[in-house]
């Protein structure tokens, strides 16, 4: 025993959350996602990795940003890309979801990518297309390439992740980004604190790995990462908060604030910004703000995605 | 003359008598009669030996669709698939479309039943349309069939409503049924609020959507001085509130379900429809607590809540997909799990599977006593069979317990006089 060293392979065929990840995959795709960076830097922004493979952008709710970001993702694999904007409204038409994927199945896709207001549904779609499935959000499950290239970002500025204290601030219970976060970071073995109005936590919030704190700045003690989440509009069925006024003044992520921090401390969100409500503009834009890098690791770490998703396509079915 | 079933040789457990003894029993013209010397002439015998032979299941609670939404379930399709399960008589939901809130719709079922292959108990609306306002009217629907009142599906809201249900229904010896939820914290949630929930991303139905809601009724029967029936308990706090009602002499009698005592909310896993419904799967420390309600007398009764639905309700997004599960054809073998690990014993089974529900709903059977409806289930307690998908016989495919191994089986199912199920080898 032991000399025989496990080669390491990617198992995944479907991409549904970082919960289904060890250590091992996520490391694998974060190094897999630096070096797809690289791409991106080039003059010719383009290699043949995917030529001939289809990929369906299959979104149910409006998000310009995760689309186009897996969008250029796709081209600079010299994929297909199609998109499709469906509304959740054709199920009130008669046609359910499994009816539309299944249509889709006639264009023979490779991979589905897909955001949807539901939480499950791309565990759903598995059971029901070919496909390679790739979660872009699913109501307020998870978010997992956001979660990714927000390790990968971290990862950069401090070169690991391990030890690392994180500190994210908000909405945490409908938060899909979040809940990623928690996972991710946590797996690789960063401490995750949590804090925001008891109204924004999901219940037993410490059994996804995280801690949580009693104040904003008690999450930021020390923090090497604070993140702020985006503040949903009100909702009518359901008083979270007062008011954004109020929530910005007890909540928000100020300077005096960050003075709790570590000097170095990264500064993130997931965007997109209310600027003045969960984040001072100076807090936004000023020294440790790394909010446009995410952007940038995002387009990587989808690549990473896209590439090895059909890496294994030794596992497919028909 | 008529044709005597005599039952041979099998074990004959009776709670209403307090019986539990090998022997035979005489049926004869729809009535359970007393054995003689000699076999008369027309005889139909099956030799028992190794099974049990108890008065007919009775399910207080069950959805069979009809009218309304029939390619979900009929009352035909629903009693089949009772009669397989060992149930020689149901009482069915009145959500229907129309919603039975009067008697013709009443009457309508029980002429569908004429002929079934169980009894079919009918139960009205609290109210009228079940729209929360306004009572039905009960002394009709009495008069036409009905043995009880619930708006199931949805909750009284109107807690003045709820007390003049009680009321009322008590001058017409109606039972009232509470579907109990308190539906300002629930409605937002598609399964039990707790670790899973927050896990899958789902919005959680906490426990207090029940037992508060549970008080309320409870409340409600010790101001009114009526009885009331708690339909499909979940929780271990709604059962501990129960259990204090009734020792300080509050008319309750409540009613739990096998996937409550069975499964706990782990079993929606990957967001599983099938483990979708309302009240939600709790965990392990609220199914421990129905389990120990079941052995100490807090319930009355096991119900299924069988809920038929088809694909087109079930086949989606988790949050968009309808509540519910069947059971007919499930329950006896799940109960008798509940006997093999020791809960209960094998008379306080039929107590909670026919006995008791007969007694709250003042309806026939429960009993083997001569002179009694023959109302009979005979059970082998250890006929094992996979719960297939093919061999389902309700229109309703969606369980949590497909393809499980199961053990325990009702092999001849006896109503009124008429054999509805036979599995005899
Ligand atoms: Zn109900």
């Amino acid at each position: 025993m032991g000399n025989v060293k496990e080669i390491y392979r990617f198992r995944h065929k479907h991409i549904l959350g970082i919960e289904q990840f060890s250590v091992a995959d996520i490391f694998y795709i974060l190094d897999t996602a630096a070096s797809f960076k690289e791409i991106s830097s080039r003059p010719i922004k383009k290699v043949p990795t995917l030529r001939g493979k289809t990929i369906i952008n299959f979104f149910f709710e409006p998000s310009t940003r995760t689309r186009l970001s897996f969008e250029i993702a796709a081209k600079r694999m010299s994929a297909d890309t199609f998109n499709i904007a469906a509304s959740t409204s054709s199920a009130q038409k008669g046609e359910t979801l499994i009816d539309t994927a299944c249509n889709l199945e006639a264009m023979n896709p490779d991979i589905i990518i897909i955001r949807h207001s539901s939480s499950g549904v791309p565990s759903l779609l598995t059971r029901h297309v070919r496909a390679s499935i790739i979660n872009a959000g699913d109501g307020a499950h998870e978010h997992p390439s956001q979660g990714l290239l927000d390790l990968m970002t971290v990862r950069e500025h401090k070169g690991k992740i391990e030890g690392l204290k994180v500190a994210i601030v908000g909405d945490i219970a409908h938060s899909r980004v979040a809940h990623s976060n928690i996972v991710g970071f946590t797996k690789l073995g960063a401490e995750v604190r949590v804090a925001g109005p008891a109204t924004f936590m999901p219940p037993y919030i410490e059994s996804l790995g995280a801690r949580l704190c009693g104040s904003v700045e008690e999450a930021v003690q020390d923090a090497d990462v604070v993140m702020a989440l985006r503040i949903q509009k009100e909702r009518q069925d359901d008083p979270l908060i007062p008011s954004l006024r109020e929530y910005s003044q007890f909540y928000g992520i100020n300077r005096s604030l960050l003075r709790h921090a570590r000097p170095d401390v990264l500064i993130m969100h997931p965007g997109p910004i209310n600027r003045g409500v969960e984040m001072s503009p100076d807090v936004a834009d000023g020294a440790g703000s790394v909010i446009l890098e995410q952007v940038t690791n995002g387009v990587a770490v989808r690549m990473a995605l896209l590439y090895l998703v059909m890496g294994s396509e030794g596992s497919r079915v028909g | 003359m008529t044709i005597v079933t005599i039952l041979q040789n099998g074990r004959l457990i009776d709670p209403a008598g307090g019986v539990d003894v090998a022997g035979d029993l005489w049926l004869q013209d729809g009535v359970i009669v007393p054995a003689r010397e000699h076999l008369p002439e027309n005889n139909l015998v099956f030799d028992l030996q190794g099974k049990w032979i108890v008065p007919g299941l009775i399910d207080m609670h069950v959805h069979l669709r009809d009218p309304g939404e029939e390619y979900k379930e009929t009352v035909a399709t629903g009693t089949r698939a009772a009669a397989a399960g060992g149930f020689t008589a149901v009482a069915c939901m009145p959500n229907t479309h129309p919603v039975n809130d009067n008697a013709a719709v009443t009457r309508f079922i029980l002429e569908k039943a004429r002929g079934a292959s169980a009894r079919v108990y009918p139960v009205g609306a609290i109210s009228k349309g079940s729209s929360g306002e306004g009572l039905a009217e009960y002394g009709e629907l009495k008069e036409a069939g009905a043995v009880a009142v619930t708006d199931d599906g949805l909750p009284v809201f109107d807690s003045q409503l709820m007390r003049r249900a009680m009321e009322y229904a008590g001058s017409h010896e109606l039972l009232v049924i509470s579907h109990s939820e308190e539906i300002a914290l629930s409605r937002s949630g598609s399964m039990n609020e707790g670790v899973v929930s927050t896990r899958l991303g789902l919005r959680g139905i906490p426990v207090a959507a029940e037992s508060i809601m549970v008080y309320r009724e409870l409340a409600l029967a010790e101001l009114t001085g009526q009885r009331v029936h708690i339909a499909h308990v979940s929780t271990a706090a709604a059962t501990d509130l129960i259990r204090q009602a009734k020792a300080r002499g509050v008319q309750v009698t409540a009613e739990t379900t096998p996937h409550y005592f069975t499964l706990t909310e782990e079993a929606v896993a990957e967001y599983d429809t099938n483990a979708k419904m309302n009240p939600p799967l709790r965990t392990e420390a609220d199914r421990q607590a129905i389990r120990e309600g079941l052995r100490d007398g807090t319930f009355d009764a096991i119900a299924t809540d069988h809920a038929p639905h088809s694909v087109l309700e079930k086949e989606l997004e988790f949050d968009q997909a309808a509540n519910g599960i069947i059971g007919l054809e499930t329950s006896l073998p799940l109960s008798l799990n509940l006997v093999r690990d020791g809960v209960i014993d094998v008379m306080r089974l039929v107590e909670l599977m026919s006995t008791a529900p007969a007694r709250i709903l003042k309806v026939q059977g429960g009993t083997l006593a001569v002179g009694s409806v023959a109302d009979i289930t005979v059970i082998d307690p250890d006929r094992e069979f996979t719960f297939t998908r093919e061999s389902i016989l309700s229109k309703g495919k969606n369980s949590p317990f497909l393809d499980w191994k199961l053990r325990g089986k009702a092999v001849l199912t006896i109503m009124g006089g008429r054999i509805t199920h036979n599995e005899m080898e």
